[in-house]
């Protein structure tokens, strides 16, 4: 992709002048790593606490009476039933039952929604989403206006503390709040993508700089996409494009039991048909390998006995375990229980590897009492 | 006396044995190292035949012998210790010694100057 047709976050020179490597990601010039590298960058997010500029990613309200019917129509799991304050992940589905988005809806009041979805998927869902809202509900498109920010790691609670929010302030996992920080309004939710105690900002974008400035100020340190995927994949995490896409049904991602396709079976919203007629075809699973060596995407997972059984979705050298590990998709009727050996096809060499519970990295913190 | 190639790898002479490693131009392109995959001792590699593969936490990438030789010695140090690599991928972290077959195949090489000015375009 020519670097002129990609789009920068308010915070760019920001990123140049911390040392950052700038490459392109979902359409948007974006720092992987700063100074120190992925790997210091990683522990610092499990030990101390990270700030990843997360402008990139697409905001919509909806907002209108009944919101909560029609969303509820329009999304895989339940919206109905969410409670004011909390967040709730969920899936924008085809009629297929394929991915067209994973994303986290936000209940603002009795009729008013906050989404968070991918950037590479924003216009497409925009346009499934208001094409199937009627006339009653507004639908706005946040995204060019709205600044995010996330904070990860398990100081991120002090350095809140020493911006004068009070720890009894904090929301719960998967809930949020409106608060204000160095005087700048952020809507702040306690949800994340690391595995850790951490909190996601969405501000006014001309404001971002000023709230990155204020949390890397009390102890955060600027983290880049690179340690954002590595942390991601220790908790098994899907990432859009990789573990989800329109040919991939969130019961083959592993999130089957909480679609609750039969304890509510007259639930009825789009994609539901095809998931309660269809088979999976293949089953996420996270593979230890048995050493430094990863796997990359697209590589072909073989049984111990030699039988193409599957292919790899995300592969990197895990800092925290200090293997390589892998996610994979293994095709129904193959064997993908805990502790089955596998081989990786990775060109001059076979890999050895376990298929393991997911996630590989158990210890974090973003459950933690405060 | 250095040469480079326009794959990054360098060698350099020394009492008749080549030492070949990655430059630290790619070793920083890369960033963190996390594995390498080194050649086999005892082995004649020709000149562009895969040497092996170094990966960092993004990316993997084939290295090549930037001469003809067959693998006299390979830096283990490197299995249990990748990150040497970033450290000092030009010293320390030399990847394989060479038999030199042509002390003249060096020559086709780039020197350190005109590695800088490849490296500047």
């Amino acid at each position: 992709m020519e670097n002129s047709t990609l789009r920068e976050t308010p915070l760019k020179s920001v990123h140049i002048s911390l040392g950052a490597k700038m490459v392109p990601f979902a359409g948007w010039e974006m720092p992987v790593q700063y100074g120190d590298g992925i790997i210091a960058e990683h522990r610092r997010t499990r030990e101390a606490a990270s700030l990843f500029d997360i402008c990139h990613m697409g905001e919509f309200e909806i907002d209108g009476p009944g919101a909560a019917e029609e969303l509820d129509r329009l999304l895989a799991r339940p919206v109905a039933d969410q409670k004011i304050g909390s967040c709730r992940y969920n899936f924008l589905l085809n009629d297929q039952g394929g991915v067209m988005d994973d994303l986290i809806v936000y209940r603002i009041d009795e009729e008013c929604f906050f989404l968070v979805v991918n950037a590479a998927t924003i216009a497409s869902d925009a346009e499934q989403i208001k094409k199937n809202l009627s006339d009653a509900i507004e639908f706005d498109d946040l995204s060019d206006n709205t600044g995010k920010l996330d904070l990860q790691g398990p100081d991120s609670a002090r350095i809140l503390e020493k911006l004068g929010i009070d720890t009894s302030f904090l929301p719960a996992y998967y809930h949020w709040t409106e608060v204000e920080i160095a005087g700048i309004s952020c809507l702040m939710s306690r949800t994340g993508y690391t595995g850790e105690l951490g909190f996601e900002f969405y501000v006014d974008a001309e404001q971002v700089e000023l709230l990155w400035n204020a949390l890397l100020e009390n102890g955060a340190s600027p983290a880049g996409l690179g340690a954002r995927d590595t942390l991601r994949l220790e908790m098994g995490y899907p990432l859009y494009g990789h573990e989800m896409d329109t040919a991939t049904t969130p019961i083959e991602a592993g999130f089957g039991k909480m679609l609750k396709l039969d304890e509510l079976p007259e639930r009825d919203f789009i994609g539901s048909a095809a998931l309660r007629a269809g088979t999976p075809s293949k089953t996420l699973v996270g593979i230890k390998l048995d050493g430094r060596r990863a796997a990359r995407e697209h590589t072909e997972v073989y049984s111990a006995s030699g039988e193409l059984i599957g292919q790899v979705s995300s592969g990197a050298f895990s800092p925290s375990l200090e293997c390589a590990i892998a996610m994979a998709y293994i095709n129904t009727g193959a064997i993908s229980k805990p502790g089955t050996k596998v081989l990786l096809n990775v060109g001059r060499n076979m890999l050895e590897g376990s298929i393991v519970p997911l996630p590989f990295y158990p210890g974090g913190t973003a459950r933690i009492k405060l | 006396m250095k040469y480079y190639t326009e794959e990054h790898e360098w060698v350099e002479v020394k009492d008749g044995v080549a030492y070949v490693g990655i430059s630290q131009h790619a070793a920083d392109e890369l960033g963190d190292i996390t594995y390498i995959e080194l050649p086999q001792e005892g082995e004649f590699y020709g000149s562009g035949d895969t040497l092996g593969v170094v990966e960092s936490v993004k990316a993997a990438s084939d290295f090549y012998a930037p001469i003809s030789g067959k693998v006299l010695a390979i830096n283990t140090d490197l299995e249990d210790n990748p990150e040497l690599l970033n450290e000092s991928a030009e010293d320390e972290a030399w990847i394989c010694q060479l038999d030199l077959e042509n002390a003249n195949d060096v020559k086709d090489l780039m020197d350190e100057d005109a590695y800088a000015e490849f490296l500047g375009d």
